[in-house]
């Protein structure tokens, strides 16, 4: 049976290369093209796909953005220059495989054995490991194809710049591709506090706290009106 | 040194001419535009974004064949996202060889 194919990818020459090898296998038919993950979203409401070549490096919408948005995802295939993803790919069991760019026809092939292989599956294995994650005193960040990992107590902030985070440890920092939400996600709720739309603060690490901000180690970091009350309720007042 | 080469293009298009071809216009278009942007964005101190468009060139870098390169780019890559400019010149004359390289193309 064939599979209705759609790709997804901000450059044209990625979504050449991928059209090229599809139309090379009479088993896949590339229904639709897209340069953003957005317009993906609303034909998927509307049409029938088995089968997602998905970039993970796009502007604004992150292919792992777009796999947390679609309700039902289909079988992707990861596509990116970067293999610093894979880790995180392993997460989601829509992902049957990840091409790494210049994807070889030899690995394409092998990509659409695996999809061909692997049954639907629409559930996040995110979702029922929240409970093992919760008891865990550390996380896990990939940077530079390494696993690094950061003690929870050790964390003294974590802010948000673009599509990355800069997390900021008593020891050292690091910047990881990710967004404040899917951290913020992981963190133990009792320790951390989102104080600002670009800000998680270990609430431990306080120093003081003026009317609008809160000093963390030499970092004077601010907090929004929305947060305020929360954080006041977290702290042991005299 | 590597050059830059045709050698990957050559193997996905086998004997499909028009496809080499459109690969090759696509190639003449995307490079000039991706540096440009690079350029402008270094220029502005915007380093997150330019590291964006450095991993959005890693991939034109590795389909013109430019292995070594691609690994110094991606070092440059995480440096940007450091704040840091170290191996700008070594990137930059990658670039500068691969436009030269793509201009000549017919």
């Amino acid at each position: 049976m064939g599979m209705n194919c759609i790709i997804i990818d901000d450059e044209e020459m990625a979504r050449i290369i991928i059209a090229q090898m599809i139309s090379n296998h009479n088993e896949l038919k590339l229904t639709q093209e897209f340069s953003n993950a957005m317009q993906a979203i609303k034909y998927l409401n509307q049409n029938e796909v088995d089968l997602i070549f998905l970039d993970i490096h796009m502007p604004d919408f992150t292919g792992f953005d777009f796999i947390q948005t679609i309700k039902n995802p289909p079988k992707i295939i990861l596509v990116t220059s970067d293999k610093n993803f894979a880790i995180e790919a392993f997460e989601y069991e829509c992902i049957v495989d990840y091409l790494v760019k210049p994807i070889t026809e030899e690995r394409f092939q092998k990509a659409i054995q695996r999809a061909n292989s692997v049954k639907p599956s629409f559930t996040s294995i995110k979702e029922s490991k929240t409970t093992i994650e919760d008891k865990t005193n550390e996380f896990y960040v990939n940077i530079d194809r390494r696993l690094i990992k950061i003690e929870f107590n050790s964390v003294t902030l974590i802010e948000a710049k673009g599509d990355y985070i800069h997390i900021k440890t008593d020891v050292k920092n690091y910047i990881v591709h990710s967004t404040l939400k899917k951290i913020e996600d992981k963190l133990p709720k009792d320790l951390f506090l989102k104080v600002h739309r670009s800000f998680i603060i270990n609430t431990k690490k306080i120093i003081d706290i003026e009317d609008n901000s809160v000093l963390i180690g030499k970092d004077v970091i601010p907090v929004s009106r929305a947060n305020r009350p929360e954080l006041m309720k977290r702290l042991n007042l005299l | 040194m590597e050059q830059p080469n045709l050698n990957y293009i050559n193997e996905l298009s086998g004997d499909d001419e028009v496809f080499k071809q459109k690969m090759i216009a696509i190639v003449k278009t995307e490079l000039p535009q991706e540096i440009e942007s690079y350029q402008s964005l270094l220029k502005s101190q915007n380093f997150i974004a330019a590291a964006e468009m450095v991993h959005k060139l890693k991939h034109k870098i590795s389909v013109l064949g430019l292995e070594k390169s691609y690994y110094l780019a991606q070092t440059f890559e995480e440096n940007l996202k450091n704040n840091n400019i170290q191996l700008q010149n070594d990137f930059e004359f990658i670039l500068e060889r691969m436009s030269n390289f793509v201009t000549s193309l017919k």
